[in-house]
């Protein structure tokens, strides 16, 4: 009774579902995979997966539903989502953006009446360094511009396939411009595997532990604190995670580390697997990133073929340790580790209440150590070279290096490798920022700074980081990297929590209302109570720091505020004559009554 | 010394009236109020003109012209503007038609529902003019007190109005102004 199509459809998502062992933890990655076949998630393709797989259709829509690379509604053949990013702005994304559009005749976020093409938005795709940037149905698209776009334009008209569009359109560049210890030594792979061999990972965590490394997502907690609680967890299954969902607008050193050091990281990750007794690890690689599945699914088997991933890792029966990249689908929020756990487990990614921390409770509830790429990366170096040589860099409290992705208005926008502790003045010199007014810091969620800091610190004491440096010089207008920062945090929150999912967009809407020229010193303190109550009761980091840019520039950048504020007291979040022309064109009305009156708005702001 | 009372007026917009019928389950305290407040404009008063007044008490959010002229007057007169009560501080129900056009939503009422006769969209002069969304109160004039509740018990009015009276700070218990 079932038609072609539907039969054909069936065995479209059995033979993913299969592929995948038909692993319910699977879920996001499944989904993925039958979008690349069918463009896009109908309903009825849904409940075929949650039936293959035997779990409640109502799990599957709400996975599908949440990530902003699964579609629940038809899309073009061709999905081009602009980065969107300040930087991007700043390279001249919108103008490229309305070109585009144009020439292929849609509107920003429709598909075409034909089902061609898709032209969208899209929050940081981590090419700050290389942009204008955009992907084109998941592959990265760099150094937009009007010939590259008329080419492209072409190039969709005529349904060309992806694998024949010119190579020189998906490069990459990685724009280390400075290297230290991490970046700039040769490091022969299974070094610390033979290392952590020889001399036992009881002497490797000592190692670790005298390196003092700290987390380089950014929040800066111990590893080897991290990997001795996971280790003496009781259990007899183990994870190791490594978090490349390097979402923070501006960051784009992971992304670097995977194309040029996938080694190091996968090194990391083993070794972390033998000193914490666990055989099984997972890269959650950001989908913005999807272009670098190739090369580090070829590098995961060249190290299986070369002993040093596996069974008996270097001849060792009892090391046995594999990984699996699970590939993210749009969602900031799954930086978080233990959003990005449930992520794994094939869930929406919602963070989880903590404690318990996942070095107890983490994949499947199993003891599970979530590390930063960059993070794993220093300790495979670690383990070769020596804590004390490690710590013999940096400051007090920050030992080593640190990745720093540098972008905005410098002339050598790319990859700085310093040792903690560095000045934002030397990192601003080398990187050729001669006119900077203000330094967007570790992202969205972390800090502004204005000039007068820039004798500040990198380092956990002073400026922590994550390694995002975003650079504006004096041409720019403060409140419109804050607008933009504060449309990215209303689209990225996952909803869960009512201060979050509510308080971004009434901060986005105070931001737009102030950049526009209707807000007055009340909404000044409006934004600052909002962003108190936002940092006091959001569920997790994300609402927690999205107040941020806000607060920050309220304080290091007052005048970009006051110079646009209105000399009244008050005055309304809408235009209320315009909120009335919807009702005037319906009714035909022009009568006195169908106006507000003059002496009304007179009244606007009067109080006794 | 004889104490001039303070003049209260108090006037609902978008709303259902819940938020006054609340504030009549003062019962017995219903005289002491009136021992210390005079009531300006006010439904209970039928006084149409608004005069100088130290406390203005609203619920309902604005969802047409007529309420945004009656909350600046209200802004304009009123030393101190409360509002009260869900639809004033979020909108409330009459704000779900924020998710439709008004187009949407006045066809749906005045052409397609079943058994219209005559259908058509009112045009006449006499009525407000309904503004395209429902907003909160804050969003149109400032708002010096919300107190949330749909409505607000007479409890929790009854505290907060004895408070502002007597110049104390306000403090509402926790079961005052939450609802879980």
């Amino acid at each position: 009774m079932a038609e072609p199509q539907s039969s054909a459809l069936t065995e479209t998502v059995c033979d993913i579902v299969q592929r995948h062992s038909g692993m319910p933890t699977r879920l996001l990655q499944i989904l993925r995979d039958v979008q690349d076949q069918l463009t896009w998630l109908a309903p009825e393709t849904l409940d075929q997966v949650a039936q293959e797989l035997g779990i409640s259709p109502n799990k599957v829509h709400s996975v599908a539903e949440f990530y902003s690379f699964l579609y629940t509604a038809p899309r073009g053949c061709y999905d081009i989502l602009f980065s969107d990013n300040i930087t991007d702005r700043m390279l001249g994304n919108r103008e490229l953006l309305h070109y585009l559009c144009d020439r292929l005749k849609v509107d920003i976020g429709e598909t075409r009446a034909d089902g061609t093409v898709t032209v969208g938005t899209t929050s940081c795709t981590g090419m700050c360094d290389q942009g204008p940037a955009a992907l084109v149905n998941g592959y990265t698209l760099t150094r937009l511009d009007q010939t590259r776009l008329d080419r492209i334009a072409e190039l969709v008209e005529s349904r060309m396939p992806l694998e024949q569009w010119p190579p020189e359109f998906f490069e990459v560049s990685s724009n280390i411009r400075r290297a230290d210890i991490l970046l700039g030594r040769h490091f022969a792979d299974g070094a610390a595997l033979r290392a952590v061999l020889k001399r036992g990972a009881a002497v490797i965590l000592e190692e670790m532990v005298k390196s003092g490394l700290r987390g380089q997502g950014g929040a800066g907690f111990k590893s080897a604190a991290k990997w001795i609680s996971c280790r003496d967890a009781p259990g007899d299954v183990k994870y190791v995670v490594c978090n490349a969902d390097e979402g923070e607008p501006g960051t784009f050193k992971d992304r670097v580390l995977m194309q040029d050091f996938a080694d190091l990281v996968f090194e990391g990750m083993t070794l972390c697997g033998r000193v914490i007794g666990a055989e099984h690890g997972f890269v959650y690689l950001r989908g913005e990133y999807r272009y670098l599945l190739p090369s580090l699914k070829a590098t995961l088997q060249r190290r299986r073929e070369a002993g040093l991933l596996g069974n008996g890792i270097l001849g060792d029966p009892t090391f046995n340790f594999d990984i699996d990249i699970h590939l993210g689908a749009g969602a900031y929020v799954c930086g978080e580790e233990s959003a990005l756990i449930e992520s794994l487990e094939g869930k929406h990614g919602v963070p989880r209440i903590r404690p318990p921390f996942p070095t107890t409770h983490g994949y499947l509830n199993k003891p599970t150590v979530v590390n930063n790429v960059e993070t794993f990366a220093t300790t495979a170096k670690i383990a070769v070279e020596g804590g004390d040589w490690f710590a013999s860099r940096g400051t007090l409290e920050s030992k080593g290096t640190k990745l720093l992705s540098l972008s905005g208005d410098c002339e050598r926008p790319g990859i700085y490798e310093y040792p903690f502790g560095v000045t934002v003045r030397r990192v601003l010199e080398d990187c050729g920022a001669r006119d900077a007014q203000g330094i967007q810091m570790a992202g969205p969620a972390g800090h502004m700074i204005s000039a007068k800091q820039f004798d500040r610190r990198i380092c956990f004491e002073d400026l922590a980081t994550g390694g995002s440096f975003m650079v504006f010089d004096q041409s720019r207008d403060i409140l419109d990297g804050i607008r933009n920062f504060a449309h990215f945090f209303v689209h990225e929150s996952c909803g869960f929590c009512t201060p979050c999912r509510v308080g971004t967009s009434l901060m986005r809407d105070l931001v737009i209302k102030v950049h526009t020229g209707h807000g007055t010193l009340y909404d000044l303190d409006e934004m600052r109570n909002l962003g108190r109550i936002m940092q006091v009761s959001c569920h997790c980091g994300l609402g927690q720091t999205a107040p941020n840019p806000v607060l920050d520039s309220l304080e290091q950048f007052p005048e970009a505020y006051e110079q646009r504020l209105r000399a009244t007291t008050f005055e309304p979040a809408f235009d209320l004559n315009a909120a009335l022309e919807e009702a005037r064109q319906i009714s035909g009305r022009t009568d006195a009554g169908a106006y507000l009156l003059d002496e009304d708005l007179l009244l606007i702001g009067a109080m006794p | 010394m004889i104490e001039s009372k303070l003049k209260v007026a108090t006037c609902s917009l978008a709303g259902c009236f819940g938020c006054h019928m609340s504030l009549l389950d003062l019962d017995e305290r219903l005289f002491e109020l009136v021992d210390r407040i005079e009531l300006d404009r006010s439904p209970l008063t039928d006084i149409k003109e608004l005069g100088e007044c130290d406390v203005g008490l609203i619920e309902g959010g604005v969802c047409n012209a007529e309420n945004v002229h009656v909350l600046m007057e209200f802004r304009a007169r009123c030393k101190i503007l409360v509002a009260i009560g869900a639809c004033a501080l979020n909108g409330g129900v009459p704000a779900m038609r924020n998710q439709f056009s008004l187009k949407e939503c006045l066809e749906e009422s005045y052409l397609k529902e079943i058994g219209l006769v005559n259908p058509q969209i009112p045009d006449d002069p006499e009525l407000p003019l309904l503004l395209n969304k429902v907003h909160p109160l804050h969003e149109v004039v400032k708002i010096d007190y919300f107190l949330p509740g749909c409505p607000p018990s007479a409890d929790t009015i009854w505290t907060f109005i004895s408070q502002l009276l007597s110049g104390q700070p306000i403090a509402l218990s926790y079961t005052q102004i939450h609802y879980d």
